[in-house]
């Protein structure tokens, strides 16, 4: 079963939003092309299966946060379709949703109901989130005080506790000290061995290697590549060598 | 385009309330009180002036008059301006939290609820002081305040998501609430409006419930009266609430593309 499927999937947006922002509107509305829009992913087609472990990788600007916020819904397609089955879990940016004068407790109550988490969920996997964090002596303190490492071991904490069908998860695998980050990688690889679907970009291919079993290969909007991991990373490196020594 | 998201919409909605509660008055000594200080120093202005400098002898009991306007006037302007911006000012959940986006500006207003109750307690507190009386009518209270704010709502709505596209429409909202000072009876009774502008104040759902409120607490007599005004504020509150829907739901699908 496909619980992701992208067909012929274009986004385009706007370039110099800001400045001519009732004109563009106007321009949406009338449903007229804009000659200066700029293409995020240009015709990008792919199916993932349940259970699948997919990594997304490419330069800076080649459209991978793009092709997440698609697979998440916030962003509509500028054309195509995209088809998601399966409740997500997104670490698209860790604490997105925090506010720095709640304290600890407050916002891992806020976060939870963001996530999608019910009363009775949030209640009783407290002290599993609080426990995961190692942040019990911190935790009635507000956000504001908290080192950036500490609130992204919260975030993080509350996020791969949900138990989601499909997570999804953006450059976020560097998280705190050497200590936590490993304890995250456990944690992540504990949730695809429960046979759970993942998509993850990440820098990191050490860990991609390891935890994927496929990757897309995506340059300028376009998807160059799509195969078993260690042959897209081996192009990818290669191509990559290439042009640096141009 | 349909939402990912399956969680608690109740649990959510009220964690977005007590949020936007909490960092309101965490950080002041004076916290609440906040919200009494406000009416009733313009209570405390407008009776001077309306008492001593101009005298209006043809109004009884000027403070709980002055008063029954200055209670919903507060909430809707301050209701109405905060939902506004609520949008832009939460980009980063809007772009990043796959949430239903229409509980971000219906939080932000039913927030302010919570200063409006405290107000409310204050505005009855006087009416009994002054020797006005709990009579049967009150009951009618829950559903004028209900209608204010689903007409509330439905202007956040709208107005919430034209700001994603044009910032400058928190102007235009503030604007448009100073306007409205003037021309909803806060300070002044339908009586002295000229004939034909009055069917516009009871159309106007501001108006309509002050006067509401005027005839219940004021005059001890049912709000509905010949021009049926509780029908008139029930007809446009939901008619706000559909029409801010309607927009906020054709508006929404491309708030990322602008925020």
């Amino acid at each position: 079963m496909n619980v992701i499927e992208f067909k012929n999937v274009s986004k385009a947006f706007h370039r110099a939003t800001g400045q001519r922002l009732l004109r563009h509107y106007l321009e949406d509305l009338l449903g007229k092309s804009d000659p200066d829009c700029f293409h995020a992913l240009k015709n990008v087609n792919f199916a993932i299966k349940d259970g699948e472990s997919v990594a997304v990788i490419g330069a800076n600007g080649a459209g991978k946060s793009t092709l997440l916020s698609l697979v998440t819904r916030l962003a509509p397609p500028s054309e195509g379709e995209v088809s998601i089955k399966g409740r997500v879990a997104a670490l698209l940016e860790l604490g997105a949703g925090f506010h720095p004068d709640l304290t600890g407790r407050e916002n891992i109550r806020l976060n939870a109901s963001l996530l999608g988490f019910s009363r009775r969920q949030a209640r009783d996997l407290y002290e599993t989130i609080v426990d995961f964090a190692e942040l019990q002596d911190f935790i009635d303190e507000p956000l504001r005080t908290y080192s950036n490492g500490m609130i992204l071991r919260l975030a993080f904490a509350v996020a791969v506790n949900l138990d989601p069908q499909i997570l999804i998860i953006d450059e976020v695998l560097a998280v705190g000290d050497q200590q936590f980050q490993a304890k995250c990688i456990d944690k992540i690889f504990e949730i695809r061995n429960q046979g759970r679907t993942i998509l993850c970009v990440s820098h990191a291919t050490g860990i991609l290697q390891n935890l994927c079993s496929r990757a897309l290969w995506l340059d300028h909007g376009q998807l160059v590549m799509d195969g078993p991991i260690s042959e897209v990373l081996q192009a990818y490196s290669g191509r990559t060598l290439h042009a640096a020594s141009e | 385009m349909t939402s990912i998201w399956n969680g608690d919409y109740l649990f959510l909605l009220e964690n977005l309330i007590v949020k936007d509660f909490k960092i309101r008055y965490r950080n002041m000594s004076l916290g609440v009180f906040w919200s009494l200080l406000n009416p009733l120093v313009l209570m405390g202005v407008l009776t001077f002036v309306f008492v001593k400098v101009m005298p209006n002898r043809s109004i009884d009991n000027f403070p709980i008059f002055v008063l029954c306007g200055l209670v919903p006037f507060n909430f809707f302007t301050v209701a109405w301006n905060n939902g506004t911006i609520s949008v832009s000012n939460n980009s980063g959940l809007i772009k990043r939290i796959p949430v239903p986006r229409e509980i971000v500006p219906i939080a932000t207003v039913l927030s302010t609820t919570i200063h409006l109750g405290i107000q409310i307690a204050l505005l009855l507190l006087f009416v009994v002081l002054f020797g006005r009386g709990i009579n049967v009518y009150w009951l009618w209270l829950p559903l004028l305040w209900t209608l204010e704010i689903l007409f509330v709502c439905g202007l956040v709505l709208a107005t919430s998501a034209f700001d994603v596209y044009l910032r400058d429409m928190r102007y235009i909202v503030e604007s448009a609430c100073t306007v409205l000072f003037w021309l909803v009876p806060i300070f002044y009774t339908l009586d002295i409006v000229p004939r034909q502008y009055v069917p516009v104040y009871e159309f106007n759902p501001l108006a309509a419930m002050i006067l509401g409120l005027r005839r219940i607490l004021i005059d001890g007599v049912s709000p509905n009266g010949d021009a049926g005004l509780v029908y008139k504020l029930a007809f446009t509150s939901t008619v706000s609430f559909a029409m801010g829907l309607a927009i906020y739901s054709r508006m929404k699908n491309k708030f990322f593309d602008y925020l």
